[in-house]
């Protein structure tokens, strides 16, 4: 016992001999990274978390003697304080929450479709259409904003498509209304229980928060979708890569048809990738900033207003700082628990016993024969 | 094994702090009171302006050298690309530009955090310029800065649609029954008799026309009954299809709107004159005072002024170069070069003279309103527009009461 306990600290402590002085080497190769690492994202990180406790006013530094602690009114300011600003953070939460509700699944499917299309070696023209498929994702998002704009007015090239179809396309960027509520009122249902309409999370109505992303946020979903597949399309071919042939081989003997294959073979043996495209999607989605600062600044009607958004403006536009940095820790503190959730909802899980009895040897009822 | 860990996390915080120290000490370090670097005064004037093209970037860097030739004071004018945000950082960083061009919606907020300086009784040509726009730069009964022109809004008229539609000049409207009569009249298949933004900022001068507006003496008034009024006039004639929200037809603002002749008449201010010769010089137009409502006569007025910031180590000069850019003749310079109409009564016949046409904005100054301009008050008018944008499907008396809600929450406060 007490050779194994001291065994370690030998090998830790500084014994001569080769490896003498390597942690201090390792220190010195590091130490770059790490005061850079430190100076710009660790000390502007914490300076910003003391903003958001602090009623700094945006003059000089918020480390000056005359800048106070007010512990947590500036996060009780946009999560109760019952006046604009917290209306303003619920508007721009509930915006936020179907951009991701709708993106996320969307890009993820549409990214593994396309790279379970291109991943096919009889395919002609591969990298191609790779290449087609990825062009959006290396564009800058304000080009892309800024085409997306031409696309959708009023009078563009989606609404000419569209009336072909015989179908009047609304003008999309200053059309404030709710996809859900415009769906509810083509069946006749023009406003919401009493229930709904008369209860408030965050100074927003149960029932608008119901009420879908605007016709302006849709377009930004359908944005968002198109640049982003192709990125998680290049994971999703890297992971289709590592996995062998021999297995697909195996299904194929066992008599799994291709549908099968993919549900049951191939989609399992992904689950890393899209363990990685979930996360990366949740957190883009949720930090969604340069489309709406080029695009429409949260307008129309405040339906397209994000809280990155939100934070930028309360602290920049209208020299609110506590609250736009409160905002942001939020933000972070949404991203990580999405995060952890996911984590959980994906984890490994023991096969369960009705599955395994499927895995089971059928031999066993040979043997009682 | 716990040792050897927190001796890690020990030496790579030394590391970080080490760092932190030896790069913030080559800057201006943490507790630094703004100001005290520059308060010795370098000599040299930094002005950052949001330009709206050349023309003003020109006209305004021209003005600038020919006052440093006449004072012997070097000054440098720069553009800004987002005009809030750099001052912010300005402010933040405690080295903000000398003057800069400075909205009233954000003057209370600077002025709230001392940011900048209140100048505005030092100066000596303080009792030229119009009361209201003087009050437009009062806060807590302080005249902070020099507005440096201003613009108001008025009635845009297509002069050729007009008398396509069997108008004459006795026909330009001047109560709420004729302008819907005439708009009525001006509307066709695919054109709009009158359209403007959808925001306070175009429709708040039918609220002013009814009588009301959003704060009166310091109170929040939004759920006036005139405005009420104001809002179902604009609602019935949105719906009935004579007048009509910019967007709603396609354009960016209401000068496309009236440009591309969408629309046979606008509400807009005096910028619209530089749009209609760029882009769209073959429409010929008229400019008329809007019509009265049952408050009388109204309209809004846009200004800015040149702000001053309180870390400036030059005030004198920055202030006798305000006074400078201020002046008759600086003003009606400006006024050819880009347009807007000069702050100072003293110069109000000589810009007359030189633009005929025009007369209409000028006029407004007499009983033109302005947002208001109290901390936090930009925020109230962005979600104000936001309700305004569903006008039309929506009840005035509720986005009215909205407004008044968060108005009182800022009116209130200390």
């Amino acid at each position: 016992m007490s050779a194994l306990t001291s065994a370690p600290r030998r090998a830790g402590s500084s014994s001569p001999g080769i490896r003498r002085g390597e942690a201090a080497a390792g220190w010195l190769f590091t130490a770059p990274v790490l005061i850079i690492l430190g100076v710009f994202l660790l000390v502007p990180v914490l300076m910003a978390l003391w903003v958001s406790f602090s009623d700094w006013t945006g003059r000089g530094s918020p480390f000056s003697s005359n800048v106070g602690f007010v512990g947590l009114d500036n996060y009780a300011a946009v999560t109760t304080g019952g006046g604009l600003a917290e209306r303003d953070f619920g508007t721009a939460l509930r915006n936020n929450a179907w951009y991701v509700l709708l993106v996320v699944p969307l890009q993820t499917a549409l990214s593994l479709f396309l790279a379970v299309l291109v991943n096919r070696a009889v395919l002609r023209g591969r990298g191609l259409f790779r290449t087609a498929f990825y062009f959006p994702s290396v564009t800058s998002s304000v080009a892309i904003t800024v085409l997306w704009l031409f696309l959708f007015s009023a009078s563009g090239a989606v609404n000419e498509v569209l009336s072909w179809l015989g179908i009047n396309g609304p003008n999309w960027f200053s059309d404030p209304s709710g996809v859900v509520h415009n769906l509810l009122g083509a069946v006749g249902i023009t406003s919401g229980p009493a229930f709904l309409t008369g209860n408030t999370m965050l100074g927003v109505s149960w029932w608008d928060w119901l009420a879908g992303p605007s016709v302006a946020m849709s377009a930004f979903i359908l944005m968002a979708v198109f640049t982003t597949s192709g990125t998680f399309m290049l994971l999703f071919i890297a992971g289709l890569q590592n996995i062998g042939a021999d297995v697909q081989e195996a299904a194929m003997m066992d008599g799994a048809n291709g549908w099968q294959r993919f549900w049951r073979v191939t989609l399992p043996q992904l689950k890393p990738v899209l363990f990685t495209v979930l996360t990366l999607g949740l957190i883009g989605t949720w930090q969604v900033f340069d489309q709406i600062y080029t695009g429409t600044q949260g307008g129309p009607g405040k339906t397209t207003l994000t809280p990155a958004y939100l934070s930028y403006s309360s602290a920049f536009l209208s020299q609110q700082w506590g609250q736009g940095a409160a905002i942001a820790f939020v933000l972070f503190v949404i991203i990580v628990a999405l995060t952890i959730l996911q984590r959980f909802v994906l984890r490994d899980r023991p096969v369960s016993r009705r599955r395994l009895r499927q895995y089971e040897m059928p031999a066993q009822k040979g043997v009682q024969r | 094994m716990t040792r050897h860990t927190a001796r890690n996390w020990l030496a790579a915080g030394a590391l970080l702090a080490t760092g932190a120290l030896t790069l913030t000490a080559c800057g201006s370090g943490f507790n630094d009171t703004p100001g005290e670097s520059q308060a010795s005064g370098s000599g040299k004037l930094s002005i950052l302006i949001g330009s709206s093209g050349d023309a003003e970037t020109k006209a305004v860097t021209d003005a600038v050298a020919a006052w440093s030739q006449q004072s012997g004071v070097q000054a440098e004018v720069q553009t800004a690309n987002d005009l809030p945000q750099q001052l912010s950082q300005g402010f933040a960083a405690g080295s903000p530009p000398d003057l800069f061009y400075l909205a009233p919606e954000a003057l209370a907020g600077y002025a709230a955090n001392g940011s900048i300086a209140a100048y505005g009784d030092d100066l000596a040509n303080k009792d030229d310029f119009y009361p209201s726009l003087v009050d437009n730069f009062t806060v807590d009964g302080k005249f902070f800065c020099a507005p440096k022109d201003f613009s108001t809004l008025a009635l845009i008229i297509n002069t050729d649609l007009w008398s396509a539609a069997g108008l004459t000049d006795a026909d330009v409207p001047t109560t709420w029954d004729q302008l819907a009569s005439v708009a009525q009249k001006l509307t066709t298949d695919g054109r709009v008799g009158l359209a403007f933004g959808a925001e306070y900022q175009r429709v708040g001068a039918f609220m002013a026309e009814a009588g009301g507006g959003l704060v009166t003496d310091g109170k929040a008034t939004a759920d006036s009954s005139a405005n009420v009024e104001a809002l179902n006039y604009v609602k019935t004639h949105l719906n009935d299809g004579t007048f009509a929200f910019a967007s709603d037809v396609g354009a960016g603002w209401g000068g496309e709107a009236f440009g591309t002749q969408k629309a046979a008449m606008v509400i807009e201010g005096n910028w619209i004159t530089g749009a209609m010769s760029a882009d769209y010089p073959g429409v010929k137009y008229k400019v008329a005072e809007l019509p009265a409502g049952p408050g009388g006569k109204g309209t809004l007025q846009f200004t800015n002024c040149w702000g001053m910031a309180a870390d400036s180590g030059n005030q004198e000069q920055a202030r006798s170069l305000v006074e400078f850019l201020t002046s008759t003749d600086q003003q009606l310079a400006f006024s050819k070069a880009f347009g807007p109409m000069p702050s100072i009564q003293s110069a109000a016949d000589a810009w007359s003279t030189a633009n005929p046409d025009l007369t209409a904005f000028l006029s407004g100054a007499e009983y033109a309103q302005f947002p208001p301009n109290m901390a936090g008050a930009a925020d109230v008018i962005t979600d104000f527009n936001a309700q305004l944008e569903s006008l039309k499907t929506g009840d005035p008396q509720a986005l009215l009461k909205t407004a008044q809600s968060n108005l009182e929450a800022i009116t209130t406060q200390p």
